[in-house]
């Protein structure tokens, strides 16, 4: 019986500080003699958990590390979990040396302090669009290289547009027009998401910053203007009052099938857009206030950024985020994810493989980081503009009162 | 074999039966008593770890965060300036604040008194045995048993204003199609009324079960009296159901007022913040805002007004039963 006390402790021991334990294990990284010349395996962190996105992203960056000397521990985590576990690593030190951030987090998460300036890394950034390197900016410093952006663009149903003779919109009073014209029995001309949260505020961004307006200046005219012309067309039956309730996908599907003639999404729905049969589509950049006014979108995209290390892990990572952003890693990026290429050449190059990617390319060149005027305090916005493009599409307000009250709630 | 002896009577607590053994046997007695103290410690040890890291350490950590400006860079600095009462006051004085008290008020109190009397009716129903009603009474669980974003998912088409089930029934009779998940003036019933489909399973289970507990004899000798019927429910069932009651309405209440993954399935907390509650807004504040300080400080508010109404439910419901007096 002595034994078996004895032994009892000693299994209570032993429970105690296996709990203690898990508790601390998951580390890893801390401070380690110099690796230079040697071969490393380098952990790379996104959020690419769809097959065959996940293995072909893996594949790029096994190849790149492989250029110096390097293999890869290419983890991912489904968007909804990422930034949480992303904050988890930060305060844990357990970065990864590769990680992929979404490009309105960026501001945030540069802003700690645990991202490297990936100019100070010599990366060389010559080729890139001026616009996509500004996707990578926070406070002038460059942080972050996406090899492939995405904005918004107008899909329109050729066969609707044919049949109503209505040719495709290219300022604010044609898209109202057609959306009218468009619109027969339970139909709707047009369509976007107007979801609670990001995915309903950046459908609404190309209308104010192609009319002048600012995301920290919600309550003036010009975007009083952009909004009402934008909530009208709901409000006058164009659009279902039901885009409240609609995210991105949900709008696809309602064009997809059929309900609605034109709407407003991204480059990523155009495979699902390709597999629907007898859906004639076509793309133009999103229409403009004016005649000859230049459309401004938000660019979106993932970008590869390199948390603080090593000297030599730094560098390292650094090389395989510029070869991801290459010339030929971007087009094969591009073609398959239906993403832009961000260097010139390679876009151009997708152009002419991918006709239907004319319109994209084409918004990407004049488009805007979508947290670009607004930066940290693009969360406020984002959920007080979310709030007034709802209240006015639902009736609760009009939009001059909507958006003084989400001015406010973006200064308070 | 000696030590054997020794535990025996230790843990006895006797003092042995001969009195020259005792002295001996008191000492080493002593020693293995201690030493079993320490065995019982170590035992409960895991579980004192395991109460104290999951949960007395978020919920410390919340109230400390609550105090301190805590954002994104605080994960790698370290540094959360402190703020006092400031969070707190930020998110009270938030025009949204009245909002979303309204909002969580009525959210929790129409979904909980309509789920208890429709949960109440069946578990009376299904009282009686008869016929199948094992089989439907499991069928009745269904609710319970899919994963709520599923459901949710689910509910969120067959309320859709143009395409969805539901409209296209009132509209086949003569009605009009209601806005159900696009208007912020029928939002929040829509909310509710998912929510109530929800709930019904868990009620139900629990009122069921309490109802099994009550002597049948109870009932023959009312009815002997002439108590059947309403009487007997009135005078036998309910104030004997009563602890039961107290115990699905205390937990029916936590369950609700928390309740985040249906309305972010749902609404999302639109159209125009209609269904936005404590739960959700403090949600959005610290994972989509990271704006984690304002976050724990609005999820304080919310545990506190839990904890004191729970608490107010238990003490209404203190006696064991009416009848007991």
């Amino acid at each position: 019986m002595k034994t078996s006390t004895r032994r009892g402790i000693a299994f209570a021991v032993a429970a105690v500080s296996i709990t203690a334990l898990a508790g601390c294990s998951g580390g890893g990284g801390g401070a380690a003699p110099s690796t230079e010349g040697e071969s490393i395996e380098l952990t790379a962190f996104d959020y690419y958990t769809d097959e065959p996105s996940h293995s072909t992203m893996g594949d790029r960056l096994s190849d790149c590390a492989a250029e110096v000397n390097a293999t890869i521990d290419h983890q991912s985590v489904p968007y909804p979990q990422y930034n949480p576990k992303v904050l988890q690593m930060v305060s844990t030190k357990t970065m990864p040396d590769l990680l992929m951030i979404n490009n309105p987090d960026l501001p945030q998460f540069a802003a700690t302090g645990a991202l490297r300036d990936l100019e100070k890394l010599d990366v060389d950034t010559d080729q890139f669009l001026e616009s996509v390197l500004e996707v990578g900016k926070y406070e002038d410093k460059l942080y972050g290289l996406a090899p492939n952006v995405n904005s918004l663009v107008l899909f329109y149903n050729k066969t609707m547009l044919a049949e109503a003779g209505v040719e495709v919109p290219t300022t604010w009073e044609e898209l109202g027009a057609a959306a009218a014209a468009l619109t027969q029995g339970d139909r709707y001309g047009f369509t976007y998401s107007a979801s609670t949260g990001t995915e309903g505020t950046w459908t609404f961004i190309p209308f104010l910053w192609s009319n002048g307006g600012s995301q920290l200046e919600l309550d003036a005219p010009e975007a009083v203007e952009a909004l009402t012309f934008y909530t009208d067309l709901a409000l006058d039956g164009y659009v279902s009052k039901s885009v409240v309730n609609w995210s991105q996908a949900d709008a696809k599907d309602q064009f997809a099938s059929g309900k609605a003639a034109m709407m407003i999404n991204g480059p990523w729905q155009i495979p699902a857009l390709n597999d629907t049969e007898g859906l004639d589509w076509g793309s133009a950049t999103i229409p403009v206030p004016e005649a000859g006014d230049t459309p401004i979108a938000p660019l979106g995209g993932e970008l590869w950024t390199v948390p603080a290390s090593d000297a030599d892990r730094e560098a390292r990572s650094a090389s395989v985020v510029a070869c991801l952003n290459s010339e030929d890693k971007q087009l094969e990026t591009a073609l398959t994810n239906n993403t832009v290429p961000s260097n010139k050449a390679a876009a151009e190059e997708l152009v002419a493989q991918q006709p239907e990617m004319a319109s994209i390319v084409e918004t990407v060149t004049t488009a805007y980081p979508l947290t670009g005027d607004s930066g940290l305090q693009w969360n406020d916005v984002n959920m007080a503009l979310s709030a007034a493009i709802q209240a006015v599409i639902s009736g609760q307000a009009d939009a001059q009162t909507a958006l003084e009250a989400a001015q406010a709630e973006v200064q308070g | 074999m000696d030590a054997d002896v020794a535990v025996a009577s230790g843990a006895t607590g006797a003092g042995g039966d001969s009195d020259t053994k005792a002295a001996a046997h008191a000492a080493s007695g002593r020693a293995v008593r201690r030493r079993q103290q320490l065995a019982t410690l170590l035992f409960i040890a895991p579980a004192i770890v395991f109460v104290a890291i999951f949960f007395a350490v978020p919920v410390v950590n919340n109230i400390i965060m609550s105090f301190q400006e805590f954002t994104t860079a605080t994960f790698y600095t370290g540094e959360a300036p402190w703020v006092g009462l400031q969070n707190y006051i930020d998110v009270v004085l938030d025009p949204l604040f009245a909002r979303l008290t309204w909002n969580t008020g009525i959210f929790t109190f129409a979904s909980l008194t309509v789920t208890f009397f429709i949960g109440l009716g069946l578990a009376l129903f299904f009282d009686k045995t008869f016929r199948l009603s094992g089989l439907l009474r499991s069928l009745l669980l269904l609710p319970w048993l899919l994963p709520l974003v599923i459901s949710a998912a689910v509910w969120r088409r067959m309320m859709d204003e143009g395409s969805g089930i539901i409209n296209q029934i009132l509209r086949a009779i003569g009605l009009n199609g209601v806005p159900w998940l696009t208007s912020p003036d029928v939002a929040l019933a829509s909310v509710v009324i998912v929510n109530i489909w929800i709930g019904i399973p868990f009620v139900m289970v629990i009122l069921y079960g309490g109802l099994q507990e009550i002597p049948r004899e109870f009932y023959e000798a009312a009815a002997l009296d002439g108590a059947t019927g309403w009487r007997a429910f009135w005078f036998i069932t309910w104030p004997l159901l009563r602890p039961v009651v107290v115990v699905v309405l205390t937990l029916g209440f936590i369950y609700t007022i928390r309740a985040l993954d249906i309305v972010l399935a749902l609404t999302g907390g639109g159209p125009a913040n209609a269904t936005q509650t404590y739960a959700t807004e403090a949600y959005q504040l610290s994972f989509i805002g990271f704006d984690f300080g304002h976050g724990a400080a609005l999820s304080n508010i919310l545990i506190i007004v839990s904890l004191v109404v729970a608490g107010l439910q238990l003490r209404v419901g203190r006696r064991p039963n009416d009848l007991a007096g």
